[in-house]
């Protein structure tokens, strides 16, 4: 038996026994399961959840949700990033304002989400916003500012002889790496801040609005199955992001440790 | 037609406590076109400071360096420069690192492509021309940064102890390569080294920089044809007498 498929024996086994532990505690130690539903509850709240078709829409009306607030960091964050990566005047300029507002806790941009926005898909795409903006934009800066001086300066060499030259041929290739980190941070704090953007019932349907709306309703076991699809997809997505990056964009980092 | 003309050059690095580090003065060499010069001295003598006016990297404190009786203002591409640190990038094939300069030029692929695999030969390596720069050796680097210089096709080639990190045999090997290189592309080259040896063997003049402020000490002119032969007694003879300049320039001190 090789170490992968020991690591992975393992690893089923002790989920296994933490199931049936759970089952124990829940059904004769704590016994209601509004306090902590068995795993046979959850699993047969699954069963209707599934049967009653919602979770395909909750789970796209999500992903819209995450994608605009991400989308909005990424083409937002990336090129002031950039910007003040590469023009000390933009960094004078811009930095007093990023360290006002990077502080702020995401979810304390509701309030206005839902006054500028109203009850909004957007609104809730900008809370995820306001959380993955500045992973993004931080990473992208130090990824600049990093870029190490022989690679500009064999771009000049080369006949790079404008800053635009130099960005696109040489020091935002360098900064991928960082950028691409940036995203991974930005997209699990994006992912945390689903849970609360949904609260308020911008969309009739999403992960989080069904956790809150199963909460109110008190049907914990569907509480349960939604926070086990939000980690999952959570992690799907990190996943899928992870490998197109090593595969796509970083294979000429293949020699290196990550 | 490609001469450099370094007249009266200083250098001063100003320092945060408002006195500066004067690294290179009075510097006057005249380098003619083809010519293979190097340029020997002690360690923070100014050498790389020196090379990098040249490329226009760095601006002088006062003098200048015309090219082709054109002043230097800035990097360009008739200067190529070979650095001494790793300078791949390494996010681009072995090709289109070669390419590089050509793409900036507004070269079209298939072309720019052609001439890289060209200088890719040249150096030996068109079986890596897919590789990535990590799947490279250090000398085997070097190279295509060599090539990649070239590829540009520039009046002078300034090379900043290019081979300092490779190991002694490695390194004879490139030294004859370059040679050969030089002999069919027609560069003027400056190539700064630590290696009096590499120096004799390379060089048309040698050029002895003395410490800090770093000024022209002497210029030994080495007038046999190559290859040459590292073990002759005239080699050493020579290689003695740069060796004791340097440690006199650095006693001195
Ligand atoms: N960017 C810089 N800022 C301040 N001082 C510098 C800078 N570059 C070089 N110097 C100083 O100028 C002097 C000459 O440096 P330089 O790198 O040209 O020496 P070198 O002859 O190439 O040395 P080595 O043989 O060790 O490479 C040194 O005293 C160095 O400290
Ligand atoms: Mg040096």
């Amino acid at each position: 038996m090789n170490r992968q498929t020991q690591k992975r024996l393992l690893g089923i086994a002790a989920l296994i026994v933490a199931a049936v532990i759970w089952q124990i505690v829940a059904e004769y130690v704590v016994g209601r399961s509004f306090i902590l539903p068995s795993v046979t509850d959850v699993a047969g709240a699954f069963v209707n959840l599934l049967g009653s078709g919602t979770l395909l829409a909750d789970i796209t009306v999500s992903l819209e949700h995450f994608g605009i607030g991400l989308l909005a960091a990424f083409f937002l964050g990336v090129p002031i990033g950039i910007l003040m990566g590469w023009f000390r005047v933009a960094d004078f300029l811009l930095d007093p304002i990023i360290e006002i507002l990077r502080p702020i806790p995401p979810l304390a941009w509701i309030p206005f989400a839902i006054i500028w926005f109203g009850l909004t898909t957007q609104a809730a795409g900008f809370v995820i916003f306001a959380g993955a903006f500045f992973p993004i934009l931080t990473a992208t800066y130090s990824g600049f500012r990093d870029v190490p001086k022989v690679f500009v300066e064999a771009g000049k060499v080369l006949g790079c002889d404008t800053s635009f030259e130099l960005i696109r041929y040489v020091a935002l290739p360098a900064a991928v790496p960082a950028i691409a980190s940036g995203i991974r941070i930005a997209m699990g704090v994006g992912w945390m801040c689903l849970v609360a953007a949904e609260m308020f019932g911008v969309s009739r349907y999403g992960l989080g609005y069904q956790l809150w709306h199963n909460y109110y309703l008190h049907q914990m076991p569907n509480v349960v199955v939604y926070m086990l699809i939000l980690g999952l997809a959570g992690l799907t997505i990190d996943r899928i992001f992870r490998n197109y990056v090593d595969g796509q964009l970083l294979r000429w980092r293949a020699g290196e440790v990550a | 037609m490609s001469g450099v003309t370094i007249r009266d050059l200083g250098k001063a690095f100003p320092k945060e406590d408002g006195t500066a580090t004067q690294a290179l003065a009075g510097v006057s060499l005249e380098i003619s076109d083809e010519e293979f010069v190097c340029l020997v001295g002690p360690s923070g003598c100014g050498k790389t400071t020196l090379l990098r006016i040249i490329a226009g990297l760095e601006t002088a404190t006062t003098g200048g360096v015309t090219v082709d009786g054109r002043a230097v203002t800035g990097p360009d591409p008739k200067r190529g420069m070979v650095f001494q640190e790793y300078s791949l990038f390494p996010w681009r094939r072995v090709i289109d690192n070669v390419a590089f300069g050509l793409e900036m030029k507004g070269v079209a692929k298939e072309e720019r492509r052609r001439t890289a695999d060209h200088y890719l030969e040249l150096v030996g390596l068109s079986q890596f021309r897919d590789a990535y720069p990590f799947e490279l050796s250090g000398g085997m680097r070097q190279r295509v940064a060599i090539a990649r210089a070239l590829a540009n096709d520039p009046d002078v080639l300034l090379m900043d102890e290019p081979f300092g990190a490779l190991d002694a045999q490695t390194r004879n090997r490139m030294q004859k390569e370059l040679l050969s290189l030089w002999e069919q592309t027609k560069k003027t080259i400056v190539f700064v080294t630590h290696s009096v040896d590499e120096a004799v063997y390379l060089s048309d003049r040698i050029v002895v920089l003395s410490p800090r402020p770093g000024s022209i000490r002497e210029i030994i002119e080495i007038p046999w044809p190559r290859p040459r032969d590292r073990t002759s007694a005239e080699f050493a003879e020579v290689r003695r007498r740069v060796l004791r300049m340097i440690d006199e320039t650095e006693n001195a001190h």
